[in-house]
């Protein structure tokens, strides 16, 4: 018996038994996740101190249990910290719902920014921005979110056929994302100049003057979203084999798929409507996360936390290092993307989701 | 593992047991296809000559088919009339005809390379090389007609398809659909960062910029269309060529090295004519994404997967969407203009969900 075990077992794992229950441990599989969360809170907490108003470590934690001066606490906590929190919790939503939309389509390509989501939120913005006069208030991120919602219940309604196809889930989002970025785009020619360009800086997306008030319902979004996505982990590794062998081996199908779609396009909306379509965050990171744990597809955990890492460190590098604040979604492309490519041009698998 | 073998088991069916009426209505398939594809072939044809005449007749000003009928063959003393034929009707539809030929077949040899159905050209990173190379002009050089971008267009997509082949052919297994379609839709996000970087903090491009890259055929002279018709023609002779190959290539690179191709090399020709084709296309009229998309997975429902025969038909389908799109752009809102892109988003998007839903599309 021990024999067998010694056999299967791969390099980089070990059987753990617990008296009658036993399983692999792939320790990349537990390494990179808790590395990236350790990275997001290092950040953070380098963050908090950092900026055009840079505090000192020991004020930064004063001022968090309530005992700093009073700037100072304003500026970490009603300026930073919200920035911060909105900054990760979307680098997770986008991280995960990149993860769910890849595996289950079967496609590397296939993210919400492909699949037109956050063209259709970015189409709903762009639309309350010009046609609704300046950019404030509630208009545009509640503008943002209907735009993602009606994208992807269209992209769900109109792939569903008795069950969804990967195949036709991503012909179906690429036509979207036409339309949406057609609109987007006529409407940037249509729009006084003023108006383009702050809706130009929203589709780039960006973390600037983000309260708690973004914060709090991206929160509670995400509280009631992951759980359903980490749930539907282990189906979706069933699900990979094809749908006959999924059905075989007892997965509800049809179910299944509905659930798992709109379970990645509520993550993505919240985001979106949050803190703009940041770009390519959830095309980008799952790739990088199954990458570097190794394992068969975008694991959604280490992908989320990934996309934290990636969106509060690009933060972190524009209010510090750039001579000018550019807004994030700029840099989290000029950021993963490279890492990516490095990746890819280093990496030894040859062909992979 | 049952699966598949009880796939293979139908496709030989009993017929494998020597029964020779089986092999008949398999031969009748293939006389079919064949009798499929040259209706198809002659049916494309006639449609883009069709659209090439309607994209000539029709117009925000309203002439008579006799008077462009004598516009086009004795134009004689030159009026108002004879001129906007002449000088602007014919060198827009000319240009329409090459750009849409141009995309069809980029997209068809695109999606035939990453072998992945949302391949279009603009993956390979064409279209955000092109952007990049049209902005910089503009912020740094000031440049601000269609005419000036054609060349920085030009040079940056070049520059895009290069890095994106041979980072994408420098892992391990060389040029995989895989790493292609990845590393196109890396150094894409990275050159849309640089686009974005530059847009977000300078206005005055961000005007410029957001009318180039609608896409449009209106105000691009015969000048523009005469500097990108050797790059066009260029690349209609790779892709031509290069369509046996892929045909080869699409059994499995193993299997394309054991008949003897060589794979890196047809990879790169074709490659080469993705970039001169789309390049040429996206410097005179600016990135028109759909085209490249949608018109090989609706060519590819009547000729099959073949190349020799998917490359000059998507072309054909190419040319006559994109004309019949501008001339829809400039009817619907007289006196005014709808960018041919937009167009061409709104009307082909739910046409093709429709074909998505219709039918399932054979994959690449």
């Amino acid at each position: 018996m021990t024999a067998t075990a010694e056999r299967v077992r791969q390099p980089g794992e070990t059987v753990v038994r617990i008296g009658p229950v036993s399983g692999r441990v792939r320790w990349r599989q537990v390494a990179v996740p808790l590395g990236a969360a350790v990275a997001v809170v290092l950040l953070s907490a380098v963050s908090l101190g950092r900026g055009d108003y840079p505090i000192g470590l020991a004020d930064v934690l004063r001022s968090l249990v309530g005992l700093g001066e009073e700037t100072q606490e304003f500026i970490v906590l009603g300026l930073r910290a919200p920035r911060i929190a909105v900054g990760a919790l979307v680098g997770v939503a986008l991280g995960v719902a990149g993860a769910l939309f890849q595996t289950f389509a079967r496609n590397p390509l296939a993210s919400p920014d492909v699949l037109g989501i956050t063209q259709g939120a970015s189409a709903g913005a762009v639309a309350a921005i010009v046609l609704g006069g300046t950019a404030s208030g509630l208009g545009v991120p509640l503008a943002a979110l209907l735009g993602a919602l009606v994208t992807g219940l269209l992209l769900l309604l109109l792939a569903w056929r008795a069950g969804i196809d990967g195949y036709r889930l991503v012909l179906v989002g690429i036509a979207l994302w036409a339309v949406a970025a057609a609109l987007v785009d006529w409407l940037l020619t249509r729009a006084e100049i003023h108006d383009a360009a702050s809706a130009y800086v929203w589709i780039t997306g960006s973390l600037n003057a983000r309260s708690w008030r973004e914060a709090v319902p991206l929160l509670v979004a995400l509280a009631v979203l992951l759980p359903v996505a980490l749930a539907c982990s282990r189906v979706l590794g069933v699900v990979q084999f094809g749908d006959d062998t999924a059905r075989g081996l007892g997965v509800r199908l049809v179910s299944t798929q509905a659930l798992v779609v709109l379970v990645a396009v509520g993550l993505t909306a919240a985001a979106v409507a949050a803190a703009g379509p940041i770009a390519y965050v959830a095309l980008v990171v799952p790739q990088v996360a199954v990458r570097l744990t190794g394992g068969p597809r975008p694991p959604l955990l280490a992908s989320g936390l990934l996309g934290a890492v990636l969106v509060v460190g690009a933060d972190l590098l524009t209010r510090t290092v750039l001579p000018q604040a550019l807004p994030v979604g700029v840099l989290t492309a000029a950021v993963g993307a490279p890492y990516l490519l490095w990746l890819l041009v280093r990496g030894r698998r040859r062909s992979t989701l | 593992m049952s699966s598949s073998t009880d796939a293979a088991l139908r496709r030989q069916g009993p017929g494998g047991l020597g029964v020779p009426d089986r092999l008949s209505p398999q031969r009748g398939g293939l006389l079919q296809r064949r009798r499929s594809r040259l209706l198809g072939l002659l049916l494309l044809l006639v449609l883009v000559v069709g659209a090439a005449t309607l994209s000539i007749a029709v117009g925000s000003r309203s002439i008579g088919l006799g008077a462009v009928w004598q516009a086009l063959t004795a134009p004689g003393v030159p009026t108002e009339e004879t001129v906007i034929i002449r000088e602007l009707r014919v060198p827009r539809t000319a240009l329409g005809l090459m750009v849409g030929l141009s995309l069809g077949i980029a997209g068809a040899l695109a999606q035939g390379h990453t072998r992945n159905p949302l391949g279009d050209p603009g993956l390979l990173g064409v279209t955000a090389g092109a952007s990049l190379g049209v902005v910089l002009a503009i912020h740094l050089l000031g440049v601000g007609t269609p005419g000036g971008y054609v060349w920085f267009a030009f040079a940056g997509a070049l520059l895009g398809t290069v890095l994106v082949f041979s980072l994408g052919s420098a892992g391990r297994g060389g040029a995989t659909p895989v790493t292609l379609a990845l590393a196109g839709a890396a150094l894409s996000a990275l050159f849309y960062a640089l686009v974005r970087a530059v847009l977000v903090s300078d206005t005055d491009s961000l005007d410029a910029f957001r009318f180039w890259v609608v896409g449009a055929l209106a105000g691009r002279g015969a000048d523009v269309a005469w500097q990108v018709v050797p790059f066009i023609a260029a690349g209609l002779v790779l892709a031509l060529v290069n369509a046996p190959a892929l045909d080869l290539l699409g059994l499995g690179e193993d299997v394309a090295r054991g008949l003897g191709q060589r794979v890196w090399l047809a990879r790169l020709v074709g490659l080469a004519a993705v970039t001169l084709l789309c390049g040429a296309a996206t410097a005179a009229c600016g990135p028109i994404a759909f085209v490249g998309l949608v018109v090989p997975h609706v060519v590819r429902a009547f000729t099959g997967p073949a190349h020799r025969w998917l490359i000059p038909c998507s072309g054909l389908l190419g040319a006559a969407l994109l004309l019949v799109a501008d001339v829809i752009g400039r009817v619907v809102v007289r006196p005014g203009e709808l960018q041919v892109g937009i167009v061409l988003a709104l009307i082909g998007a739910p046409f093709f969900i429709a074909l998505i839903r219709r039918r399932r599309l054979a994959t690449t």
